[in-house]
């Protein structure tokens, strides 16, 4: 069978679509390849020689905080917000299925959660820790602040699951005999885990990389989003170069990682 | 956000789902809803209850005092600063919203209607996607080699012979701001629209062209009266992103141009926050007005 030929339009189309994606990467791509700048080279193009002498002036303690410590806590904050948005969101999606009172106030609230903006949240939060008394904590008040913009996208990313799941599949376990926890272990925990998979994405990396809403939140501790952003004001190196490359490596390595997980549970599904 | 719902996103259907309607379901059902409904509600909405009551409190520089007073509402609205910065905050999000409309759509509709393998528009679409899980931060940083005066579109300027100067205006400008803007938020735009262009029914395309219409005129009556719904969700991300930015407003104008929230980031770091609430305040109250006049089905959209 002949391809249909493709219309002029699809041309045009493709040349705009080629032109976005260069425009959301090229900038980055730019940063990347000036992160390897020489020792005596500076912020823009020319390369002057090329090294690693810039990753190196990271490992070691800069002038502005310090970047390990920050990462460490960014990484660690990430990993609580990611397993507390998969299981609230999954429970939520669960809840959802049934009529209860309260369901669409507690939905609008989901939705507003996700449109307040993130620096009001942060202004609220810490106002409201210093009133009562509580030290403001990267594990504690930016742990919260975090979860009000994960949850949402987590809630929402459950309720398009559900909506396109048929209760045939339950209901068909529960007339073999299974109890309610084994019908949500063996039959729609199974179906719903590469979702499950990428809510915890979305959880970690927009946790990891959250900026406004630890501002106020944070307390003494930067996390790495702030440290970055006390560089960009300091610093004049291209070192800030290269943490930005460090750290768009690490997100990328986050994100394939995940991919091959949902993949693979994808193939394992498919041969069972 | 007035965003009309339905009630039952799935319909309960038959006996079995009768059954699990009763009493012990419903109980089970607050269980599940209830660390969602706690999370939200202390994290959410008590802090801006909180600003809400801060907002008419008084200050100075050491501490809040507890109180009612309409000074705080009074020096914000009275001010011809605050009209400008929510002028030029509105400039900005009527700008971006336009971009992002036009080059979100045309992306998403490039993904949907010309990329044929569901694989390949998955890959194309996750390409799109991987930007967004990446720092904000670093990704205005990276226009600096880009944009700056020894950056890489004025040496080809300059190379080409376009200008005879490095030009200024690319980077702490108005025109960087905007551009960061559009490079951050373009995606909250393609995804509704991408995801409401996904559910249209081909054949109603495919009628319209039976019927005689031209690509154009199945665009302008079909397949664009149908994008609405996931335009509407776009444009209500765009405009809340932009109205409520300060940081890419800050690093991109070099602090040559104010907006809305950077003038409550200032407040705040100076410790004043019964001002800045007040601030909150009355930007909660705008994008709530502009809400309402935006009434879509979010969970229908799902």
């Amino acid at each position: 069978m002949r391809r249909e030929r493709r219309p002029a339009s699809f041309w045009i189309l493709a040349a705009f679509f080629a032109l976005f994606v260069l425009f959301l990467y090229g900038p980055l791509s730019a940063i990347m390849i000036l992160s390897f700048q020489g020792p005596d080279g500076g912020l823009t193009f020319p390369l002057n020689g090329v090294s690693l002498h810039w990753f190196r002036n990271l490992t070691e303690q800069q002038a502005v905080g310090d970047f390990g410590g920050s990462f460490r806590r960014s990484f660690t904050l990430g990993l609580m917000v990611m397993a507390a948005t998969v299981v609230v969101s999954l429970l939520a999606g669960l809840a959802f299925r049934r009529r209860f009172v309260g369901a669409t106030p507690l939905f609008y609230l989901t939705v507003a959660s996700l449109v307040v903006p993130s620096i009001i949240i942060s202004l609220g939060i810490g106002v409201m820790f210093q009133q009562i008394g509580i030290r403001p904590s990267w594990y504690g008040s930016a742990f919260g602040a975090h979860l009000t913009w994960t949850l949402p996208f987590g809630v929402l990313i459950m309720f398009a699951v559900f909506n396109r799941f048929s209760p045939s599949y339950e209901e068909a376990a529960r007339d073999l005999g299974a109890s309610p926890w084994q019908t949500f272990r063996h039959v729609l925990l199974p179906m719903i885990a590469p979702m499950l998979v990428g809510v915890g994405l979305f959880g970690f990396t927009l946790s990891y990389d959250e900026f406004a809403r630890s501002l106020m939140t944070a307390g003494t501790y930067n996390t790495l989003p702030l440290e970055i952003y006390a560089m960009t004001t300091n610093v004049t190196t291209p070192v800030l170069y290269a943490l930005g490359t460090v750290t768009t490596l690490f997100s990328f390595l986050v994100i394939s990682l995940t991919l091959a997980v949902i993949v693979w549970l994808g193939r394992r599904r498919a041969r069972a | 956000m007035a965003i009309a719902v339905e009630q039952p996103a799935v319909a309960p259907a038959r006996t079995t789902r009768a059954r699990l309607a009763s009493v012990p379901g419903r109980l089970v059902a607050y269980l599940q809803a209830a660390p969602l409904a706690l999370i939200l509600g202390f994290f959410l909405l008590a802090p801006i209850v909180m600003i809400v009551v801060v907002s008419f409190w008084d200050y100075d520089f050491a501490r809040l005092y507890p109180d009612f007073i309409l000074t705080n509402y009074v020096d914000t609205l009275g001010s011809w600063v605050t009209w400008r910065t929510y002028l030029n905050t509105l400039k900005y999000a009527v700008i971006v919203w336009a971009l992002t409309l036009f080059i979100g759509f045309w992306v998403a509709y490039f993904l949907a209607f010309h990329v044929r393998s569901t694989t390949m528009q998955t890959v194309l679409f996750l390409v799109c996607t991987v930007p967004f899980l990446t720092s904000n931060i670093i990704r205005m940083i990276s226009w600096i080699p880009v944009l700056g005066r020894n950056g890489l579109v004025n040496a080809a300027l300059l190379k080409t012979g376009v200008v005879s100067a490095p030009v200024e205006w690319l980077l702490y400008s108005d025109f960087a701001v905007v551009l960061a803007m559009v490079h951050l938020y373009t995606l909250f735009m393609v995804t509704p629209i991408f995801n409401t262009l996904m559910r249209i029914d081909r054949s109603l395309i495919e009628a319209a062209r039976d019927a005689g219409a031209n690509a154009w005129q199945v665009l302008w009556n079909v397949v664009l009266p149908l994008a609405k719904p996931g335009m509407a969700i776009g444009t209500i991300f765009v405009v809340t992103l932009v109205m409520a930015d300060f940081i890419t407003v800050q690093v991109m104008s070099g602090g040559q141009s104010a907006s809305v929230a950077l003038m409550m980031r200032n407040q705040m770091s100076l410790l004043q926050y019964p001002a800045a609430a007040a601030n909150a305040v009355v930007l909660l109250v705008l994008l709530m007005v502009a809400g309402i006049l935006r009434v879509v089905d979010i969970r229908k959209e799902l």
